[in-house]
């Protein structure tokens, strides 16, 4: 199970670098939330997938799941929603002030 | 147990937040901004006391005992660094009462700072990776918006670009944490440290510090620093003196605190390249600020030779080099901030940043010229000013360790730094005066009293090193020996 988590793992971090390589600034931000699945999946798969029983108090005789990496990518996908809304906004924003979504077109002298 | 830690996060935040309810009352902004950001400089200088009478303070949030809590720490360092960033904060805000704008005062610029530095004081007295992850997230996001704030075609260029470099290098940091997590199996900084000296810091254990300093490097603006011209000479000046003075200093803290506590098991590859990574950054740095003829552009590349000096003192890893790094690091971040706002004063005053359009400004303002003096002086190092004292102890503890090529490319590259600012000097303060008073596009008042509050420190901070010459032994004492630290996080109990 770790070893097929680590190639989806994988996958995505290389689709997500692909689309960051682009030049399309939507594309762009979708690499960065695929990638951005890519770290929580591994976040879970290196805290150890599901080895043993629910962490709960009357449970006590079974070996317990660490529920400390759960609690990691919460806070990360949270953040990660934060940025990624962010981000979307700002490069509409970019769009309509600088008149592309093309990154190659956004370079500009500091004259202006 | 020392509740008085938190003070510095929740202060800041809960005003942000009230500020955001009154979204109309500008005045209101005002005061509850200063009010609160003078009392976390209070309550750091109450930090500092009880550093200095009991040692290091803790907290563990909600009485969960470490590594299984959320804990905060706050060394003397870590004190230190909380109440300079108050000083340089309040200074900033005065100066952005009289010189942001309206447009940007209404759409939430206060809170937004305050919210900044929430995250900037949260990344000093956190205790553990995670929490540092956070508390540079809530940096970041409010860096995004105010790096952004007022959308002019060079924010929204230079903005995309900062925000893009800064998500990829955040997700990094939660790949090493997941790494560090498997390996480890805590996050707590000083459990980190004690199960690394367990085990031994192997190879695997190498590599993921060099992740990790890879990533505090491009928050910090070490050797990857592609970014940072461009961004920091973006916003208005009280932003960018703001960035300059704080941002790249909260990842420098955080490679000392990682290579001091947990990873210094291996300095000949971890600290040799960390020396590397400065020198490389010192050279890339000098090499900008004297080639650009834009003022913005050489106090961008000032702040990078400011990184590269103070990681030197770390690399040679010894108690002269920390000392140095420990002066420098206060230095710099009040002199980053004071030159910052000096060139924002001049670009305002001419209307250009462009140091072949402007000329003889010191007939029509003297005091703005002799302070932009002092305060390359003091850029430089020059005696009786703050910086001397650092750039004196990071030469000796580089030269003990025996990197002399580094000490020697920090002397050259200081007076390259010189160079470079005093270049500004001569063609902006010097030569004829073409610009009277009634053609100048902005004005000096109101926005000198804290430019001069911060010349004055300066000259204190290098008149008076004897003074808090006790406070930064008693932080490099914990800096270099991480016993101290893990002795008061788990409060003399074993950690399991």
């Amino acid at each position: 199970m770790e070893t097929l988590m680590s190639l989806l793992v994988g996958l995505f971090f290389a689709i997500g670098t692909y689309l960051i390589l682009t030049k399309s600034l939507l594309r762009i931000i979708l690499g960065t939330s695929i990638i951005s699945h890519g770290v929580h999946l591994l976040i879970l798969t290196m805290g150890g997938l599901k080895t043993g029983g629910p962490p709960l108090l009357g449970l006590q005789d079974l070996p317990f799941t660490d529920a400390l990496p759960q609690a990691l990518i919460l806070t990360a996908i949270v953040i990660n929603f934060a940025t990624t809304a962010l981000f979307l906004v700002l490069s509409y924003r970019a769009y309509k002030v600088l008149g592309t979504d093309d990154t190659d077109q956004m370079r500009g002298n500091h004259d202006e | 147990m020392n509740n008085l830690i938190i003070l510095p996060i929740i202060i800041p935040l809960i005003t942000g937040m009230v500020m955001v309810i009154f979204r109309r009352n500008i005045k209101l902004h005002k005061i509850l901004s200063l009010i609160a950001l003078s009392a976390s400089g209070i309550i750091a200088v109450m930090l500092m006391g009880e550093n200095k009478n009991t040692g290091i303070q803790t907290l563990h949030l909600g009485g969960w005992k470490p590594p299984f809590g959320v804990s905060m720490v706050a060394d003397m360092f870590s004190s230190m660094l909380l109440l300079i960033t108050s000083i340089v904060a309040v200074c900033c805000l005065l100066y952005a009462f009289r010189s942001i704008g309206e447009e940007r005062e209404s759409h939430y610029f206060y809170p937004l700072f305050l919210f900044l530095i929430t995250g900037v004081n949260g990344s000093f007295i956190t205790g553990d990776l995670f929490n540092l992850f956070v508390c540079f997230e809530v940096m970041l996001i409010s860096s995004y918006v105010l790096i952004s704030l007022g959308g002019t075609k060079v924010q929204l260029r230079e903005s995309i670009k900062y925000v893009l470099t800064n998500i990829i290098s955040s997700f990094l940091f939660l790949v090493a944490i997941a790494y560090i997590y498997a390996i480890t199996g805590t996050l707590n900084f000083a459990h980190l440290s004690v199960r690394v000296a367990e085990t031994g810091q192997s190879g695997l254990l190498t590599i993921i510090s060099i992740l990790l300093l890879v990533i505090f490097s491009l928050k910090a603006a070490l050797f990857l620093f592609f970014w940072l011209p461009g961004s920091y000479s973006a916003p208005p000046a009280a932003v960018a003196a703001v960035f300059a003075a704080l941002l790249t200093k909260v990842g420098i803290y955080a490679i000392f605190r990682l290579f001091t506590l947990v990873f210094y098991h291996e300095p000949k590859v971890t600290h040799l390249l960390i020396g590397i990574l400065g020198a490389a950054t010192m050279i890339l740095g000098a090499i900008g600020a004297v080639a650009h003829w834009d003022i913005k552009n050489i106090l961008a590349y000032n702040v990078i030779i400011g990184v590269g000096f103070i990681i030197a003192g770390l690399a040679s890893f010894s108690i002269e080099g920390l000392t140095g790094s420990v002066y420098y690091m206060i230095h710099d971040i009040i002199v980053k901030a004071l030159i910052f706002l000096l060139g924002g004063t001049i670009i305002s005053l001419t209307g250009t940043g462009k140091l072949k359009d402007m000329s003889g400004l010191i007939r029509n303002h003297p005091y703005l010229g002799w302070m932009f003096f002092i305060a390359a002086l003091s850029l430089a190092g020059i005696p009786p000013l703050s910086g001397f004292l650092g750039k004196v102890f990071i030469t000796q503890g580089t030269f003990e360790a025996g990197y002399f090529w580094l000490g020697a490319i920090g002397l050259l590259t200081s007076l390259m730094a010189l160079y470079s600012v005093i270049k500004i000097f001569m063609n902006c303060f010097w030569g004829e005066t073409f610009l009277s008073e009634e053609m100048e596009s902005g004005t000096t008042k109101g926005v000198m009293f804290p430019i001069a509050c911060l010349s004055l420190l300066t000259i204190l901070l290098g008149l008076g090193a004897e003074g808090i010459s006790a406070y930064t032994q008693l932080a490099v004492q914990t800096l270099m020996n991480p016993e101290i630290y893990i002795q008061a996080v788990f409060g003399g109990e074993t950690a399991p």
